[in-house]
């Protein structure tokens, strides 16, 4: 499959490391529709080639939103592009988070750091159907206050009875909100365990200690999907770059029933 | 307006507390509020009190001389606060402060202690429920310690 150019229509600085590019069809691109948690192949010329999820809105496939953190190369160079310059665009790949099945249900969603750029999707879903759902909570950490993402958002989520809630590791004195892991905001959400679908990205680590704290708390684990980012290189099943035990993350990820990568994430050498 | 008894059974913390404990723990119990920014404790002072948080949130913070203070952990609705009063020298280690308009239940480590030490099933139950909290509080610390956020983290 090959890359199609899209346009750079806007760059929008999130924070110090991260930014949103929004990207419109070029030439003989056509918008294409996607589920929350899925992903493109985004080809900065002369750069690269990396996995990046979709954070806009699904229901506006017009324009393509992408939340980039500028870890490396590649994604330094997707970062630097300006307004006018043109992106490879592959996809849409992947699985995807299941909100649409979730109808009557709590939804809760907790993101660590960049986590919540795969997640937006599923906010915006919420927004568009919110009578589908009961109670619905947004739990979301960071290291500092000024890595949060999508903060300017915030108020208009909550004023579609969507609970926020935020958590930092380190905060000066002046911050009003939670100081400490993300795991610590589960006892504040306000949410029926029993009849809650649980969505969650971030680090690793993070997935793991809250996969395990919402179960715990009576959460079903076969009601709880993560995502699991790990590096890929073909997205198409073929180079084995992101297999992980038998699942090939490109193809059957990122996005799995938490039962099904319980024990793979845990593995040192995978 | 709510009793004390109803409002310590209403609270996790209590929650399965035995009626008869309930009461026995009550004499030791008061009513309070704090306006934000004002200090339920202070790091050294004598550690006399502990506290269920009712509504609100606190702040627990380090102060480092000549520093802005680091606040390294916030505690909320339904949560417990401060378990200096249960163990020698009883002083505080830290400063704890209202981040929004708080109201709490006010226990007297004194008093409780001596009706702990007068009566050891008690006291093994309050013992117990603040080892929960002091290991879940111990796990939360590693986790942040780990700085799974950092570009080299998860
Ligand atoms: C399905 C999927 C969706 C993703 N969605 C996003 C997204 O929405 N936004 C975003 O910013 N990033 C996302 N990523 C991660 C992104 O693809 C990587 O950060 C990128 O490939 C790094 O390429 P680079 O050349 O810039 O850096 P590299 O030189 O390849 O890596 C730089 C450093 O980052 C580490 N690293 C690389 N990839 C990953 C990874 N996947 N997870 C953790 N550490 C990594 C490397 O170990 C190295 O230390 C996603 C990854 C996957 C697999």
């Amino acid at each position: 499959m090959l890359p199609e150019a899209w346009i750079v229509r806007e760059n929008l600085r999130e924070t110090e490391d991260v930014v949103t590019l929004v990207l419109e069809p070029g030439g003989s691109a056509a918008p294409t529709a996607f589920a929350p948690g899925q992903f493109n192949m985004l080809y900065a010329f002369g750069a690269g080639e990396v996995p990046i999820s979709m954070s806009g809105d699904p229901g506006d496939p017009t324009k393509l939103v992408h939340t980039i953190r500028d870890v490396g190369p590649v994604t330094a160079a997707l970062c630097r592009l300006q307004p006018g310059e043109l992106v490879g665009v592959r996809g849409p790949f992947g699985s995807h988070w299941p909100v649409a099945d979730q109808q009557g249900r709590d939804i809760v969603i907790a993101a660590g750091g960049i986590g919540l750029a795969p997640l937006r999707p599923v906010v915006h879903h919420v927004l568009r159907h919110r009578g589908d759902y009961d109670d619905v909570v947004l739990l979301y950490g960071a290291r500092r206050p000024s890595e949060l993402l999508f903060t300017g958002e915030f108020e208009s989520w909550r004023q579609s009875d969507i609970q926020v809630v935020v958590t930092v590791d380190h905060a000066p004195a002046d911050w009003t909100e939670h100081v400490g892991v993300v795991t610590t905001l589960i006892r504040h959400g306000k949410f029926e365990t029993e009849q809650a679908s649980a969505f969650l990205c971030g680090p690793e680590v993070m997935m793991r200690f809250t996969a395990a704290e919402l179960e715990s708390k009576g959460v079903s684990p076969d009601k709880t999907w993560i995502s699991m980012e790990r590096n890929m290189k073909c997205a198409v099943g073929f180079c084995g770059h992101c297999q992980l035990g038998t699942e090939f993350i490109c193809m059957d990820g990122p996005v799995f029933t938490w039962p099904r990568m319980r024990n793979l994430i845990t593995v040192r050498e995978l | 307006m709510k009793g004390l008894k109803e409002v310590i059974s209403e609270h996790a913390f209590f929650a399965d507390l035995p009626d008869g404990d309930r009461a026995i723990i009550a004499g030791c119990a008061q009513m309070a509020s704090y306006k934000a920014g004002e200090f339920l404790f202070q790091s050294g002072r004598e550690a006399e009190h502990f506290f269920l948080l009712r509504h609100g949130k606190i702040a627990l913070e380090l102060q480092a001389p000549g520093q802005e203070p680091y606040r390294f952990e916030t505690v909320g609705e339904g949560e417990v606060i401060g378990w200096s009063w249960l163990f020698e020298p009883h002083k505080w280690q830290f400063d704890a402060r209202a981040i929004d308009d708080t109201s709490v239940v006010k226990f007297d480590g004194k008093c409780l202690r001596g009706k702990c030490d007068n009566d050891p099933r008690l006291g093994y139950d309050i013992m117990k429920r603040f080892a929960r909290v002091l290991v879940q509080r111990y796990a939360d610390t590693r986790l942040q310690l780990i700085d799974v956020y950092g570009k080299q983290g998860g």
